[in-house]
């Protein structure tokens, strides 16, 4: 049961815009604080420039390390966009109408926070052009069959495309900015909605695009995943690595960490900004917690048959694997964490209406997913690479380095500054969208019940 | 030079009966539009279906992807090729994702282009243009030449318009 509040286009204009109308007193302390984690950690980035990556936890055979899985897990968030985005909008899930544009920002900035991490862990970025087909005085071309020229290709097309989705959405809510400022300020917004007035002309081209690049933009956001997991699964020469089933695996892991880390934004922007509690309603928190549990549990379907499947061989080189995973400290601890955090918590507490409901315990439980989506990630990279194989002539573990913890933590800090400029510029409400809700909303009588009711076209 | 005035109203059937006098005292649909904050179902006001193009413009630009992908992959191996004992200098699997990447980037930035073209956007001059439109009022704008303005604006008065402005186009 929907439980809306029915608002005005007055007064919608009002609640989403207060975030770039006024600024709270938080806001800038906010800024200000992730801020000088970014500082601090290209402060380390750069340190490690100078000094080369001696001064990270990487050694043989670990070369993949806290840079790597962060930028899985990146990847992994930034399908929060499209899932909720594009699959909701095309099967016109009308509780979809509030969230759409937290998620589509989400997805940019993450994308931006997961593509500048393999440019700390190459060790040389001044090199990372390498990868792009430009040089032509040089001679040398990419090798197209690396997965690390495929990469690039995938996550800036998903990149590009879901920036011009955010853009081209943000037009008529750009145009009420400008009705409702003066001035300078006025004009700006005026430029940047390329002068929108309304017609039916522009909003029939508003909701078709909204199908359309949902629709072309689902593909491609399945194909990135598919490829980063095969960074991996390509590499015949690692147990826990070399799986078929790793594309469809990393597509239901993205989108169990992505979703959560959308419910984790709403329950913030329903608690920090005043008024937006009136749009976005308990009722959009239960929809996306009962969503999370057939997420969740698909996924961990597929977590077990990675497993299983990997075992059935019986292969010794496995079953090693499996060991060091599962029952070898530190491993053994990470992997009952992950198993917690990531469905054996979160799934339960999802079952109650009361909790699905509750702003504290979707904020908990969805942090505590993507705690363990980062274990997992964590989970499959290092184990995978700290075994001794049988050519290998020395072998180790991995420890991250303050290097690389300031560097991850820097990734985290980008994405909260990112939205929080976001925030101040543009409404991260869609308040088009929205207002067809409320106007197409009403209210029929069946029996003895008045239930809520949506007019579609 | 053409003149512009518009008419704001509250209530969408009075926005309706606004476009069909309109259309009765023999102005085009050239000539009249309707503004609103929200996108309403097509036809709400009476007005006509608005026609475009845009589902060739992702066609056109996934063709020009799938090229430009086939040219980069195709075109850089055998410029520099790395010759592995009994494979094929050009490899099909590794081409076709890129290949795919670079259809649906061209397919997604043609769509995007086609967007803005069809909007008939950017617009430089506004026209009439009331901000209050953003706010829940409907405009019913006509633009049209000096001497059918004033018959226009009796128009919109008769039907009981909240307001009307004038403007230049």
């Amino acid at each position: 049961m929907q439980e809306h509040i029915q608002l005005n286009q007055k007064e919608i204009n009002d609640i989403a815009l207060s975030s770039v109308l006024e600024t709270p007193k938080w806001w800038l302390p906010a800024v200000l604080i992730s801020f000088g984690f970014i500082v601090t950690g290209l402060a380390a980035f750069f340190y490690m420039v100078y000094h080369g990556l001696g001064v990270t936890g990487l050694n043989r055979p670990v070369f993949w390390g806290f840079f790597i899985v962060n930028f899985v897990f990146w990847i992994g968030i930034s399908h929060a966009g499209i899932m909720i985005s594009a699959i909701l909008r095309l099967t016109q899930a009308e509780w979809r109408r509030p969230i759409t544009r937290a998620a589509e920002v989400l997805t940019v900035f993450s994308l931006m926070a997961a593509l500048h991490t393999p440019l700390f862990h190459v060790g040389r970025p001044w090199r990372t052009y390498w990868v792009f087909p430009y040089d032509f005085s040089r001679g040398v071309w990419p090798n197209v069959r690396s997965p690390f020229v495929w990469d690039p290709s995938a996550v800036g097309t998903y990149l590009i495309a879901s920036t011009l989705f955010v853009i081209i959405c943000l037009l008529p809510d750009l145009a009420i900015i400008r009705d409702r400022t003066t001035g300078l300020r006025s004009k700006i917004y005026g430029i940047l909605c390329l002068g929108w007035r309304g017609t039916p002309r522009q909003w029939k081209m508003q909701t078709i695009v909204g199908i359309l690049l949902s629709a072309l933009v689902l593909p491609v956001f399945v194909s990135v995943h598919s490829i980063v997991s095969w960074d991996f699964a390509v590499i015949a020469g690692v147990e826990g690595w070399h799986s078929t089933i790793f594309a469809p695996y990393f597509i239901i892991g993205a989108i169990h960490s992505g979703v959560s880390a959308v419910a984790t934004f709403m329950v913030v922007m329903m608690w920090i900004w005043k008024g937006n509690d009136r749009i976005l309603r308990p009722d959009h928190l239960d929809a996306i917690g009962r969503l999370l549990i057939i997420v969740a549990t698909t996924w961990f379907l597929f977590l077990f048959l990675e497993i299983a499947f990997a075992l059935f061989t019986l292969e010794r080189p496995e079953i090693a694997l499996r060991e060091l995973q599962f029952f070898k400290w530190p491993f053994s601890g990470l992997f009952i964490l992950f198993l917690l955090t990531s469905y054996f918590i979160p799934v339960p507490m999802w079952m109650f209406k009361n909790v699905r409901r509750s702003l504290p315990l979707m904020f908990i439980s969805t942090i505590l997913v993507n705690i363990g989506m980062w274990l997992e990630r964590f989970l499959i990279i290092i184990p995978s690479l700290a075994r001794k194989t049988p050519f290998a002539f020395d072998w180790g573990s991995y420890t991250p380095s303050i290097v690389e913890i300031l560097i991850v933590t820097e990734t985290f800090a980008f994405v909260i500054f990112g939205l929080l400029m976001f925030s101040k510029f543009f409404p991260l409400i869609p308040l088009f969208d929205i207002k067809e809700g409320m106007v197409f909303r009403d209210e029929i009588k069946i029996g003895r019940r008045t239930v809520p009711a949506s007019i579609r076209e | 030079m053409k003149r512009s005035i518009i008419g704001l109203f509250l209530d969408e059937n009075l926005a309706a009966d606004a476009l069909d006098d309109l259309r009765k005292a023999g102005y085009t649909m050239d000539e009249y539009e309707v503004l609103t904050g929200l996108p309403y179902p097509e036809g709400t006001f009476g007005e006509d279906e608005p026609k475009h193009k845009l589902y060739r413009w992702p066609l056109f630009g996934a063709v020009c992807g799938f090229i430009m992908g086939f040219m980069i992959t195709a075109g850089t191996q055998v410029a520099y090729p790395l010759v592995t004992g009994g494979k094929p200098v050009l490899g099909v699997p590794p081409m076709a994702i890129i290949m795919y990447e670079g259809t649906m980037l061209g397919a997604i930035i043609f769509t995007i282009i086609g967007v803005v073209f069809e909007s008939r956007l950017p617009r430089i001059f506004m026209g009439a243009y009331d901000t209050r439109i953003t706010e829940g009022y409907i405009g019913v704008t006509v633009t049209t030449s000096e001497d059918k303005i004033e018959e226009a604006e009796k128009i919109l008065n008769k039907i009981g318009a909240e307001d009307i402005k004038r403007g230049w186009e």
